[in-house]
C-alpha cells in the first residue's frame, strides 16, 4: 500500500469514481479506480463488446511548441516525427545511451504543436529528460489542467457519432478537435485496449461532466485499471516497467515496427537519438533475447516474474506480464526468451510455486486487434 | 452438533461430530477476490499444520493462498472446484467448500471466532 507520507494525487474524476463505488488504489502517486462493482472480468468483456470509459488522467500530457520542435523530439526517439502529418499520431520510445527504453509514449502532430502522452510512472522522468535535452529548442508545457479519458470498444464510434461531429471519418491514429455539449476536446482515435476507441483530452473543469455524458450512453460503462491491463495483455501491448524497461532495447522487445524507415541505418535521418549505434547494430546483427507470447496449458495463470526453463531445466527466459484473459478465457502472458527459443510452437516450462507448468511460445496477440481503418 | 467458526483471514471451519471439518473462504472473501479463475487444492492424505498454505486461489488479477485455520489430515478435497472455481463465488459458504480435514487438535477451534464476532469484525473494518 502507499507510504502514508506520500501525498496521493487525485484526478478530476475522483469524486465520480467514489460515487460509482470504484475500488480505489494508489497507482503512480494517484488514487485510481482499479475496478467498479461490475468487476474485472465483466468490465473487460464489456469493453470488447460495447464501450468502456477509462480515466487515464494520471498519465502525462505535454505540449511541445517551436519552429523546429519535430527535429528536436527526433533527437530523443528512434521514430519519424518530422514527417508525421498534421493530425496524425505515432507510437514512440524514449531511449537511453545503452539503447534501453526509458518510456513508451504517443506523439500527435496537433497542427501548431506536438501533443505527447507519457506513462504516469515516468511522467517526471520524461519531462525532465525533455527539458534537459531539448528545453532550449522548444517550449515544453505540461498540461496540468487537463484530464484524459479513454472510450474503448466496438461501439465507441457509434457513441461519438451521436455526441459530436467529425469522428465518422477519423481513422486509427488520427486526431481531431471536437466539441461535445459545448465542451472542447482534443481526441485521437487510439487506445490501449486493442479495440476501436478514442482518447479524449479535456479541461479538468469539464472532465466530470464529459464523463457523465459518456456514461449516460447506453453502450458505455465505467472501466477500471484492472481491466485495462487484461485488455492490453490479450492484445500483446507492452506495459512499461514490465515488458519494457531500461534493460531492454526496441529490437529485443519486438518493437521494430515502431522504428520508422527514415531513422534506420539507410534512412534520410538515420540515428541521432540516444543508443542509436547499439540499436542499429542489433538490427544488423540480431539480439540475444526476444519478447514473445507465452501460452500456458490449463487454466492456471502464469504471472509476471515466473522463470522460463527448457526441458533440461536451464533458465532461458522470464515472464514479464501474465494473468488471466477473460476474452481468451484462459491464461495469457508475455515475456522474454533467448532468441533461439523465440519461435512459435516451442514448448517450455514456467516455474510457478516451485512446480514446472508446461507452456508454449506463441505469436502475439492472443486476441486480434480491431482498429478502425475506414 | 456442528459448529461454524471463522478466522480473521476470512476462512470458515464447519465441524462435524466425527472429528472432521469442512474448510472454505467466506462470502466476504470471495467478493473481495472477484471472479475466481483457478483453484489449486492440496493432495488427499497430506498432513497439514495450522497456518500452512494449502491451496492457491487465483482471480483474474492475482493469486492468494488459503492458510489452514486448523491442523490435521486432509481426507477430501472439493474436486468440483477444478472445473468450476466460480462455485466459490456463487456459494462460498456451502458448495464452495475447499477441503475436508480430520482435526488433530480440537483446542485450536477455541481460538477462532463465532459468526457474531466475525460479522462484527467486518462491520468495524468498513
Amino acid at each position: 500500500m502507499s507510504d502514508t507520507n506520500e501525498q496521493i494525487l487525485q484526478t478530476a474524476l475522483h469524486n465520480l469514481h467514489v460515487e460509482l463505488e470504484a475500488k480505489m488504489v494508489p497507482f503512480a502517486g494517484y488514487s485510481m479506480p482499479v475496478q467498479y462493482p461490475m468487476g474485472l472480468a465483466r468490465e473487460h468483456l464489456h469493453t470488447r463488446t460495447q464501450a468502456g470509459l477509462f480515466d487515464v488522467s494520471h498519465m502525462g500530457q505535454v505540449k511541445l511548441t517551436g519552429e523546429k520542435v519535430a527535429e528536436a523530439l527526433e533527437t530523443l526517439v528512434p521514430v519519424d516525427i518530422v514527417d508525421l502529418q498534421p493530425m496524425k499520431q505515432r507510437y514512440a520510445l524514449f531511449t537511453n545511451e545503452q539503447g534501453g527504453i526509458m518510456d513508451d509514449l504517443m506523439v500527435t502532430n496537433a497542427g501548431d504543436h506536438l501533443f505527447v502522452v507519457v506513462n504516469a510512472a515516468c511522467k517526471d522522468q520524461d519531462i525532465n529528460h525533455m527539458r534537459e535535452h531539448i528545453g532550449n529548442d522548444c517550449e515544453i508545457e505540461v498540461l496540468e489542467d487537463y484530464a484524459l479519458l479513454a472510450l474503448q470498444g466496438p461501439l465507441a464510434g457509434a457513441v461519438m457519432s451521436r455526441l459530436c461531429t467529425g469522428t465518422d471519418d477519423l481513422v486509427f491514429m488520427t486526431a481531431a478537435n471536437i466539441e461535445i455539449d459545448g465542451m472542447e476536446c482534443f481526441i485521437t482515435r487510439s487506445g490501449y485496449s486493442g479495440e476501436d476507441g478514442f482518447e479524449i483530452s479535456v479541461h479538468n473543469d469539464n472532465a466530470a461532466q464529459l464523463a457523465r455524458t459518456l456514461l449516460a450512453q447506453p453502450e458505455v460503462e465505467a472501466i477500471g485499471l484492472g481491466a485495462r491491463d487484461s485488455l492490453r495483455l490479450e492484445c500483446g501491448l507492452c506495459l512499461y516497467g514490465h515488458d519494457l524497461d531500461t534493460e531492454t532495447t526496441p529490437v529485443e522487445s519486438s518493437l521494430l515496427w515502431a522504428l520508422t524507415k527514415s531513422r534506420r541505418a539507410d534512412g534520410e535521418r538515420a540515428g541521432g537519438y540516444p543508443g542509436a549505434d547499439i540499436i542499429m547494430g542489433q538490427m544488423a546483427n540480431g539480439v540475444e533475447k526476444k519478447r514473445i507470447g507465452i501460452k500456458a496449458e490449463g487454466r492456471m495463470p502464469v504471472r509476471d516474474g515466473a522463470v522460463l526453463v527448457d526441458g533440461d531445466e536451464n533458465e532461458i527466459g522470464v515472464v514479464t506480464s501474465g494473468g488471466f484473459g477473460p476474452t481468451v478465457n484462459g491464461p495469457v502472458a508475455m515475456g522474454y526468451v533467448k532468441t533461439q527459443y523465440a519461435i512459435p510452437g516451442i514448448e517450455l516450462f514456467a516455474i510457478v510455486r516451485s512446480k514446472k507448468v508446461p507452456v508454449s511460445v506463441v505469436k502475439l496477440p492472443f486476441v486480434k486487434q480491431n482498429y478502425y481503418r475506414g | 452438533m456442528s459448529t461454524l467458526k471463522y478466522t480473521e483471514d476470512h476462512e470458515w471451519v464447519l465441524t462435524a461430530d466425527d472429528g472432521t471439518a469442512l474448510i472454505g473462504i467466506t462470502d466476504f472473501a470471495q467478493e473481495q477476490l472477484g471472479e475466481l479463475v483457478f483453484i489449486e487444492l492440496p493432495a488427499v492424505g497430506d498432513e497439514v499444520e495450522k497456518e500452512d498454505a494449502v491451496a492457491v486461489i487465483e482471480s483474474v488479477k492475482s493469486a492468494s493462498d488459503l492458510l489452514m485455520p486448523v491442523s490435521g489430515e486432509i481426507i477430501e478435497v472439493n474436486e468440483e472446484l477444478d472445473s468450476d472455481p466460480g462455485i466459490v463465488n456463487e456459494d462460498a459458504m456451502g458448495a464452495g467448500w475447499f477441503i475436508k480435514v480430520k482435526l488433530s487438535d480440537e483446542t485450536e477451534l477455541e481460538e477462532m471466532m463465532d459468526e457474531a464476532k466475525y460479522m462484527e469484525g467486518l462491520e468495524d473494518s468498513e
